[in-house]
């Protein structure tokens, strides 16, 4: 979330689309209620199926799933052509202005550079163009035919509200009143939010969809203020923070980024992520990329780490390409990958096309699974009948199984979707033999490194060279963790920049930093993620506090817990005041320019005392300082957003370029050769398949909790009535639901919630699959819903297109 | 005998007979069943934590038996919503509501298992067997193939032929240092639940 919970009571208009907050983040929707309560707010809900949001909407639209870029792209249109954008934002917060190169182009769905062969983008062309003092060329006119502004104009040109009722489904008067709802807030004055979640990521173009989102909030002026902003309500309790701790296969902690082969000296990696400046007088944040990156490597190889080895560049892999899931998952089937650790993640549930991981987790040679609860990953090779029908003494695998601690039995911090640090305690003992997962990675480590000592190796060098400073080697504490992710001195550090007084001792070596402004790139400083900088001070644990007062009344409550980066609460915060630093809406201010500094409600994410004639823009990570419409070389598809189909589609052809073969689905996104071989077609499975939580339920864990059990015991399928009807299905009769990958068999509850839609002339059923269900647990037990799922991710980030799939719904015999 | 109920008897007590104690009455009230009932739970250890299900990241207190002391087994018996947090303000939704059902789950693992190849069935292991076990084959399989060099040779020092999923509700604190040792293996192929 750029903004956070509580701040959602500030809106005046909230679109909820691609998620459904009411029955997945219940409690965090009181905030939506509140907010039509007390601050007269209207919401919308845009979804395939009419869901519990929808039903305490003011207005709700259909959609057919997989097609909000053709409804967003329609939305852009509509605030272009009807002037409802908020003319002092775009014009001084965002590229609209900027010119980019004349060799970019976009012709019948594809921009230039397109390789077929490799479904890839030469992207050298994506890009502004450049004056000869090294910055952008801008038009503040706004007239010049490749100014962002003029571009964009006519990018979205095609998304008319007939086109969007075409391929939506979405009837041209319910569209039409969803953009009336949003232009409403194109005033300083009013403030509209967005919140998505999976319904939006999970697509073959969901990164993409996502950006489409943000433009829209960019042409109302809503990222940045209180009540507005662009908000992912994340799906489990800690997946902010283990992606703030770059747990991913290309990431680093604080969003760092890992080296590629091509980056051979630390000098070149540094040099492509400390951006300089592109335009005059801008802040370009990454510039310190050097501070964060040095303080990371101390953080990990202590003195190891030196000038002289260019801070232990050479110990961090090299990337060739991508290893995401689906990859691993690739390399598994093709007998590549031999051994597979799953700590607290169940991937037989949670990984799409449940056939082809069977297979591939049968090649391993060993798995370990770390977790506190039975998963059906950990028991792959059972035979449960129907529901996992293998052959147990044909599967070779190894599997080492470990009992871990649950969130009751340890303390640590979550970050909440928020980006709230929240510090928790223990309140009970594990059961049995159960350890946390600290003391399993830290028995494991140590043991790898005594048999790297004791026996030599491959490159025993960044294993035994490890910095492991802690009290208990086999056992580190929470707060020893934490505080090396906040970081400390390593050495006095002293006042760099007046030479003409004694220096003076800024943080004595030992201490705790208390932002990352502290750190430094010559090895005197270590933070282990410097986004937490600023999380466990001399002062202590901030992350700890309880002090719940709200001295403005919107909702900050700086003083509970502590929020990344230096305790904001609302991203882009300087964007909430106009150009000389007064609030646009003086009812809401968030930060301001008091006359010396910027002050207010929130920790300005800005530099506190640049005076605001000096033009820094307020998207300070940005080297132009202002919010892109034009993604440059950023996203793999493009730098506007352009609908494609799924890959698994109804229609058969893209609507908006139905000519062009190449331009039906993502043509970016990367798929392996025996995956679209799975792909099925709308002549055999002519119903759209789209999956999804219940409210009961928590993804595969609380099929294990016996209250939960009890109150959503079976598995089901959703259907609208005018399907159930032509196939005869009454409610509660079971039914089998097949993709070219498999079939589940449910109960089919017929509902009035999903429609039929009109799709391009043509009828459209939409079918819900709920994912709670599988082979383990006191629940009935159930098959998994990602047997149907297809094996293909956003061109991206490889999220799985779980949300828009072919499936066919057959009545089961008595 | 005077009947008063419990009601009327708080009435009598506060308005006219301040001080007097149940036994100089001579009456005890008659039990009502509409009576505000004890609060059990304040013997109880009180222990905040944070709802491990979604990202609202809903406060939760935790209702254990036991007092901290060593030969006291903590127990967790009870949970409800905080009312001090800012953003659940006490309330808890059906996943949240049954999380003392989660701790207390029949199928929480207990014990390190293994599970021979070929077999259809778990077998108990000590700890020292398993992180001994695992140790060996991330060892084995690191050493065989771990790749220093490219064939153009670039340096790379990548191992590809394990990967890894983090988990998506354990702490910042053991995300960070299972992202420190596996980095240090050379890992690659290494994702959490955001990916999916």
């Amino acid at each position: 979330m750029t903004n956070h919970w509580v701040d959602i009571k500030n809106a005046d208009v909230i679109l909820i689309m691609g998620g459904n907050a009411a029955e997945a983040h219940p409690c965090g929707f009181k905030w939506v209620t509140e907010a039509k309560a007390h601050n007269n707010a209207r919401l919308i809900v845009v979804d395939p199926r009419f869901t519990r949001s929808a039903s305490v909407a003011d207005f709700y639209a259909p959609i057919r799933t997989g097609t909000d870029i053709v409804f967003l792209g329609g939305v852009i249109r509509y605030l272009l052509e009807n002037d409802k954008i908020q003319h002092e934002y775009v014009r001084n917060y965002t590229d609209l202005s900027f010119i980019v190169r004349e060799d970019f182009d976009f012709e019948d769905g594809l921009y230039s550079g397109y390789d077929e062969e490799t479904r890839r983008y030469d992207t050298s062309s994506w890009d502004y163009e450049l004056g000869e003092d090294g910055y952008v060329k801008t038009d503040p006119s706004l007239q010049h035919p490749r100014s962002v502004y003029q571009l964009l104009k006519k990018h979205y040109e095609r998304y008319t509200p007939e086109m969007v009722s075409r391929v939506c489904g979405t009837p041209e008067d319910k569209f039409l009143k969803v953009c009336e709802m949003l232009a409403s807030t194109a005033t300083p004055d009013r403030a509209g939010t967005i919140l998505y979640a999976l319904g939006w990521t999970q697509h073959s173009i969901g990164s993409q969809i996502i950006r489409t989102g943000a433009m829209v909030q960019l042409l109302l002026g809503n990222i940045g203020i209180a009540g507005g902003g662009m908000n992912a309500l994340r799906g489990h309790s800690n997946i902010q923070g283990l992606t703030d701790i770059g747990l991913m296969s290309n990431l680093l902690p604080g969003y760092l980024t890992l080296p590629v082969d091509e980056e051979q000296t630390y000098q070149s990696y540094l040099d492509k992520r400390a951006q300089q400046p592109l335009r005059p007088n801008q802040l370009s944040y990454w510039q310190n990329y050097g501070k964060f990156h040095v303080s990371l490597m101390k953080a990990w190889w202590g003195d190891a780490a030196h000038e002289g080895n260019d801070w232990a560049y050479h110990y961090l892999p090299k990337m060739d390409r991508p290893y995401d899931m689906l990859q691993a998952y690739e390399l598994m089937h093709q007998g590549k990958m031999h051994g597979y650790i799953c700590q607290g993640f169940n991937p037989l549930a949670a990984a799409p096309y449940k056939a082809k991981l069977l297979e591939a987790f049968s090649k391993l040679k060993y798995m370990v699974i770390m977790d506190p609860l039975v998963t059906e990953t950990s028991e792959f090779w059972r035979n449960v009948g129907e529901y996992n029908d293998v052959d147990s003494s044909s599967i070779q695998t190894e599997v080492i199984r470990l009992p871990t601690t649950c969130f009751a039995e340890e303390e640590g911090a979550l970050v909440s979707s928020g980006r709230w640090l929240q510090w928790h305690w223990k309140g009970a003992e594990p059961p049995g033999e159960a350890k946390s997962d600290i003391e399993i990675m830290a028995r494991l480590y140590q043991r790898i490194r005594a048999l790297y000592e004791e026996e030599g190796g491959t490159f025993p060098d960044p294993i035994v060279d490890l910095y492991w400073p802690y009290a208990v080697p086999d056992n580190p504490s929470a707060a020893e963790l934490a505080k090396e992710m906040n970081g400390r001195a390593l050495v006095d550090l002293v006042e760099e920049i007046d030479p003409s007084r004694p220096a003076r001792v800024l943080r004595k070596a030992g201490e705790q930093l208390s932002g990352f402004g502290e750190l430094r790139d010559d090895g005197s400083t270590l933070a282990g993620c410097w986004i937490y900088t600023g999380s466990w001070t001399e002062q202590g644990n901030q992350m700890a506090r309880r002090d719940n007062s709200d001295p403005t009344g919107i909702g900050q409550t700086l003083n509970w817990a502590w929020a990344w980066p230096a305790n904001r609460r609302i991203l882009y915060n300087r964007a909430s005041a106009d150009v000389s630093g007064r609030p646009f809406d003086p009812r809401r201010p968030v930060v301001y320019w008091n006359g010396s500094r910027w002050v207010g409600a929130d920790t300005p994410d800005y530099k506190a005392d640049e005076h605001p004639a000096g033009g820094m823009g307020p998207f300070i990570m940005n080297p132009e300082g202002v919010a892109r419409f034009f993604a440059r070389r950023g996203m793999a598809e493009g730098p506007f957003p352009v609908h494609y189909e799924p890959f698994e589609t109804p229609v058969g052809y893209n609507p908006l370029y139905p000519e062009n073969k190449l331009a039906v689905n993502n043509p970016a996104a990367r798929i392996f050769e025996q995956d679209l071989a799975s792909m099925g077609t709308v002549d055999q499975f002519p119903h759209v398949g789209t999956t999804y939580r219940l409210t009961e339920h928590f993804h595969y864990w609380t099929k294990h909790v016996r209250l939960n059990a009890i109150l959503q015991p079976e598995q089901f399928v959703e259907i609208g009535e005018a399907l159930a009807n032509e196939l005869g299905i009454a409610h509660g009769e079971r039914v089998k639901v097949s993709s070219n990958r498999g079939y589940i068999k449910a109960v089919a509850v017929v509902t009035k919630r999903i429609k039929a839609l009109t799709v391009e002339g043509k009828t459209v059923h939409q079918v819900g699959i709920p994912l709670h269900w599988g082979f383990v647990g006191l629940a009935k037990p159930g098959f998994l819903a990602n047997t149907l799922t297809p094996p293909v991710g956003d061109g991206n980030t490889n999220t799985p297109e779980f949300k828009s799939f072919l499936v066919k719904v057959e009545k089961l015999g008595a | 005998m005077l009947k008063v109920s419990r009601r009327q008897f708080f009435k009598v007590t506060g308005s006219t007979l301040a001080g007097s104690s149940l036994t100089l009455l001579g009456a005890a009230p008659a039990p009502a069943m509409a009576e505000v009932r004890q609060y059990k739970l304040a013997r109880m250890t009180e222990t905040r934590n944070t709802c491990p299900y979604c990202s609202v990241a809903c406060g939760v207190l935790m209702y254990g038996l036991g007092d901290g002391a060593k030969n006291a087994h903590a127990r967790i018996v009870h949970i409800e919503g905080d009312p001090d947090h800012p953003v659940n303000r006490g309330t808890l939704c059906p996943k949240g509501a049954g999380l003392t059902d989660f701790i207390n789950s029949p199928n929480r693992l207990k014990y390190p298992e293994y599970r021979a190849p070929g077999s259809d069935k778990w077998e108990r292991i000590s700890w020292d067997d398993a992180i001994d076990r695992v140790a060996r084959l991330m060892k084995e399989d690191r050493d065989a193939n771990f790749i220093q060099r490219t064939e153009d040779g670039k340096v790379v020092n990548r191992w590809l032929t394990t990967g890894m999923l983090a988990a998506s509700a354990s702490p910042n604190e053991v995300a960070y240092i299972t992202h420190k040792v596996f980095r240090s293996l050379g890992g690659l192929a290494f994702d959490n639940q955001a990916r999916v």
